[in-house]
């Protein structure tokens, strides 16, 4: 029997437990397992991912008689662009300074909405840098730079 | 007598200038973002949480516990004037609500749902009391066995009485231990899961894990929705409610707080089937249901009375014996362990004034919330215009900055965005959140007492039956789950959550 995974809820997300169970299990198998008086840094870790992967096979199953379809699609799009935006805010907040790593993180994760007005995103920016500044830098003391050149 | 120096010290503690504005704040944002459908509680904690850690514990939890109960109060305002909810917990108040409203009756309808909320949050704030006391000083007698035992209930009730499926809800309990088990072990200095890095050592941060798993992904969520907000106008008329409501709302608003309060304890149920459960109990009952759904003002009190009631009583057991029953309780526990304090029965009389101030705070709290709603809520309602592509990049630059304040580090962030990617998967798999965060947070210390317990018995693992207070917490886990297995209390299950479903 063929079945289609792609799509199926409870199966894609009994794949998805059995492999962050066995990943966990494999890493597991580094620590000391010890004994049951005297447990070991991986008792716990491994009784556990053993659990998990058994969770895994019952939602597998379940998903394969049933086979319940993912509501509406992914949105792969946004979900990158929110990502890259922090992952930008982190690369340029102590090379460049704070404003143009905000100026980054609104302008690419704004994108990810279902209108971009570039004029709107620019005074948003503007409004929330200065918001940004005085609320972490002079307020809370932060020992940020606004702008920086560290590269 | 005792009580009453407890209450003057908790109000000490509040009533100072710092707390008390803590409170405003905390009961401000919550309106705000009750008010603001798309931003939840959850969201705005997480979001919080890393500015509250240079604050004193009290502050930061009368903060946080303000934003959640206050946006059970907010969500209702836009439920009755736009028949939108600002909160889940608030969607059945629109089916009465939005009907006195277009009945020219949005002034009463606001009023009753103002008053039945403040009766209900202040019932339910001295149950906190009445329950608190003696629940902490039993909880001090638990042996570590008895607490392994307690946390296994907590986390198996909170997966078996959430909202869909159990098998999930519970496989996500143990990626939420895994994760919490990640940094380095207490006992033996050994660094697990840190992949090398040295950032890992301290364990992934809950902030982090809290806004990736909340924030990031709910934004992602919402963005996969077609905005289509539009700019309302309405006047709200007179806000004195008649006599007549008022007599007509007593009753159910205390069958409302009763419901709620009951719900709000139990873990794994809270604030929406709370209001639920309060609207169905109160079309039962009323002698003409079909009143119901054509602007009913039992039908706004009920629910409304429900979920500030269990908006309050759900800190019983977060509070007193450290166990969280729902995301955002855990949040909050997380807040205190962030802010060192070692949650249990114990806080009662290590920091008295923790507790009993976040107590008083809460009266405090209660009685701001009628004052800003009812006056300003034509401001509240302006609010609504504010589209939602400036709000989401507003969200992700506090996810960002907030993660990135913690330990000055950008690791932080970038975690946070696996995390969120994480977060996002799971949820259009339609796996829960809310046990992960649970057994996140709980993770170290189950597996603390557990290392405890079985030392003390020597390896014997029967200890677990021996101790009364243990085997009962088990065989009641036990039921729980056999109970899910029966056909026709699954069915009976699946049929509660789709009518829940078809409510909101």
């Amino acid at each position: 029997m063929i079945v289609k995974l792609s799509g199926n809820r409870d199966a894609l997300a009994g794949l998805l437990f059995m492999g962050l169970g066995t990943f966990g299990f494999a890493i597991a198998l580094g620590y000391k397992f010890g004994t049951t008086i005297d447990m070991g840094p991986g008792y716990f870790p491994r009784i556990l991912s053993l659990v998990l992967i058994g969770f895994g096979i019952v939602t597998f199953a379940r998903g394969v008689r049933t086979c319940v379809t993912i509501e509406g699609g992914w949105a792969w799009l946004p979900l990158l662009l929110l990502s890259a935006s922090l992952v930008t805010f982190g690369f340029l907040l102590e090379r460049a300074g704070l404003v143009p790593a905000l100026a980054a993180l609104f302008f690419i994760s704004a994108r990810a909405g279902h209108e971009f007005k570039a004029l709107e995103v620019l005074v948003l920016t503007a409004v929330m840098s200065v918001f940004a500044a005085a609320v972490f830098v002079w307020g809370l003391k932060l020992p940020y730079s606004l702008f920086a050149w560290n590269f | 007598m005792e009580i009453l120096d407890h209450f003057a010290l908790g109000f000490g503690v509040a009533m100072s200038m710092q707390n008390l504005a803590y409170c405003f704040l905390g009961v401000l944002l919550g309106t705000l973002i009750g008010v603001l459908p798309g931003v939840g509680p959850l969201v705005t904690i997480s979001m919080l949480l890393p500015i509250t850690f240079g604050l004193p514990p009290v502050s930061a939890v009368i903060m946080l516990s303000g934003i959640y109960y206050g946006a059970q109060y907010g969500g209702s305002t836009t439920a009755i004037l736009v028949n939108l909810p600002g909160e889940t917990s608030s969607a059945v108040t629109c089916l009465d609500g939005y009907q006195m409203a277009r009945r020219g009756r949005a002034g009463a309808a606001l009023a009753i749902a103002a008053l039945s909320s403040f009766v209900a949050g202040c019932v339910g704030t001295l149950l906190i009391v009445a329950l608190g006391v003696p629940l902490a000083s039993w909880a001090l007698r638990f042996g570590a066995e008895d607490y392994f035992a307690l946390m296994v209930l907590g986390l198996v009730a909170a997966s078996v009485l959430s909202h869909g499926d159990m098998v999930k809800a519970l496989a996500m309990v143990v990626v939420g231990l895994l994760i919490g088990l990640a940094g380095t072990d207490v006992n033996s200095g050994v660094e697990r899961y840190t992949f090398g890095l040295a950032e890992l050592a301290d364990g992934i941060g809950f902030t982090v894990l809290a806004v990736g798993i909340f924030a990031i992904s709910e934004v992602v969520l919402n963005l996969e929705q077609k905005e289509t907000r539009e700019v309302f106008t309405k006047t709200v008329g007179g806000l004195m409610p008649s006599w007549h409501d008022l007599k007509a709302s007593f009753l159910p608003t205390l069958r409302g707080t009763a419901i709620g309060s009951f719900f709000g304890i139990l873990p794994g149920t809270g604030p929406s089937i709370s209001s639920f459960s309060a609207y169905m109990l109160e079309k039962k009952l009323a002698k003409d249901p079909s009143r119901f759904g054509q602007g009913a003002i039992e039908g706004v009190a009920a629910p409304e009375a429900a979920n500030n009631a269990a908006a309050q009583t759900a800190f019983i057991p977060t509070l007193t014996l450290g166990i969280p029953g729902s995301a955002t309780m855990a949040l909050i526990l997380g807040a205190l362990i962030m802010n060192g304090v070692q949650p249990g029965p114990s806080v009662m009389t290590r920091n008295p004034e923790l507790f009993w101030g976040v107590i008083a705070s809460m009266f405090i709290g209660n009685a701001l919330l009628v004052a800003l709603n009812l006056p300003l809520v034509g401001l509240w309602v302006r609010l609504l215009s504010i589209p939602y592509r400036w709000l989401f990049p507003a969200i992700v630059m506090f996810c960002a900055l907030g993660n990135y304040s913690l330990n000055n580090s950008a690791i932080d962030v970038y975690l946070c965005a696996a995390i969120g990617v994480l977060g996002y998967v799971l949820a259009k798999l339609k796996c829960p959140p809310a046990p992960l965060v649970l057994g996140y947070v709980l993770g170290p210390m189950m597996e603390e007492n557990l290392r405890r317990a079985l030392l003390l018995s020597e390896g014997d693992l029967s200890m677990f039956v021996r101790s009364p207070i243990s085997l009962t917490f088990l065989v009641i886990s036990l039921l729980l789950l056999i109970s899910m297995a029966l056909p026709a209390i699954r069915r009976g299950k699946a049929r509660v959550d789709q009518e829940e479903a078809g409510a909101i």
